[in-house]
């Protein structure tokens, strides 16, 4: 055989890297980032490398899934440009190899988990595995304009695992910290679906954008974005706050609803003549917004500052 | 068939074996220290509370 056909047959063969690609390392850090603060923020106390080796297969439970998001949504990540240079639609691994990837490592984190710290937490991440997999990626996401609210709860559970990894329970800390990346999560995709225009709609999922049109989107980031506000200083109220957290919230707070409120006064017009520029610069804020808000809570846990009326 | 020099191919390939190899390390490392750190859990709750065993 010609060394030109050996190059043109094994071009698309994966290297590490795109398994890697398959784990969906952007959204693995988010996930390494609030099951660490759950664990950190939960009384009680284990061995550091219980606590290391149980944030490990957290990530690796939620880079399972994501393996298996590419596998069944191989179709719409064809379509749409912020994912057609995924490792399944380009081609370089076979929508099954995601698929048993996927199971295989679904298994291992899970079982894991459980032998590293207890069965609760490896339950949750099995739930959580199995939310974000069959409910939101085969369920919702094609069905409903909900599908963010809801699939956002599979997002919203390492917290909750990190809590039970510590206590072997689900605290009512723990359920706030969940209802703060369930709350977040919506406004975040929304303003995202506002920049990425057609990609949604050429991929036929029923995005809010698609389904109730950008004006009814920007009224729906400003209402979630005016609850987020809401859970986030109710966050305060619980054994979860400190003054570091009170100053910190009420800074980001008033960010959020300033930069929603500028969003909802928007006209498509004027969005399009500045190319989205303040629709992409809510989606970098709400980032940052939830990755300080997550900072500022393992901050308190850890230097436990005397503060009145707590 | 061989190749009279190391194709991309083999570079490809070899990068996999090679992460797979570390990975798997990592994997008899995590495993090697968890069961280190089962048996002698009691010791460090003990040494946690300033409690000796059996005190």
């Amino acid at each position: 055989m010609a060394e030109a056909s050996i190059d043109k047959l094994y071009s698309d063969e994966p290297e590490f890297g795109d398994f890697f690609a398959l784990l969906k390392p952007r959204v693995m850090s988010l996930v390494v980032f609030t099951a660490i603060a759950g664990v950190l923020a939960a009384p009680g106390v284990i061995h550091p490398f219980v606590a290391f080796v149980s944030i490990l297969f957290i990530a690796l439970g939620g880079g399972a899934s994501g393996a298996l998001n590419m596998w069944y949504d191989a179709d719409i990540d064809g379509v749409m440009a912020r994912t057609k240079r995924r490792p399944v639609p380009s081609g370089k691994i076979s929508a099954n190899e995601a698929k048993d990837f996927g199971l295989a490592l679904s298994a291992l984190s899970v079982v894991m988990l459980g032998l590293a710290s207890n069965w609760l937490a490896a339950f949750l991440l099995a739930f959580t595995i199995f939310f974000y997999v069959v409910v939101y990626t085969m369920w919702l996401k094609r069905l409903t304009p909900q599908n963010i609210v809801i699939g956002g709860a599979a997002g919203a559970f390492p917290p909750i695992i990190g809590w039970a990894v510590v206590t072997g329970n689900i605290g009512f800390e723990s359920l706030l910290m969940f209802a703060l990346i369930f709350v977040w999560t919506p406004p975040h995709f929304w303003s995202l679906a506002l920049f990425m225009k057609d990609d949604y709609d050429n991929a036929n999922v029923p995005m809010l954008t698609v389904t109730n049109g950008r004006r009814s989107t920007r009224n729906h980031i400003f209402v979630y974005s005016l609850a987020l506000a809401v859970v986030s200083l109710a966050i305060y109220f619980s054994s979860l706050g400190g003054p570091i957290y009170f100053v910190m919230a009420m800074l980001l707070n008033l960010k959020l609803v300033f930069a929603a409120f500028k969003l909802w006064l928007r006209s498509e017009t004027q969005c399009t003549v500045d190319n989205s520029i303040l629709e992409r610069k809510f989606f970098k804020f709400s980032l940052i917004y939830l990755f300080i808000h997550f900072g500022v809570i393992i901050l308190e846990a850890k230097i436990n500052i005397p503060w009145p009326g707590v | 068939m061989s190749f009279g020099r190391e194709h991309d191919l083999h570079k490809r390939r070899k990068g996999r074996n090679v992460g797979l190899g570390l990975v798997l390390i990592g994997f008899v490392a995590v495993i090697f220290g968890l069961t280190v750190v089962k048996v002698t859990e009691g010791e460090f709750a003990e040494a946690l509370s300033g409690v000796a065993r059996g005190e």
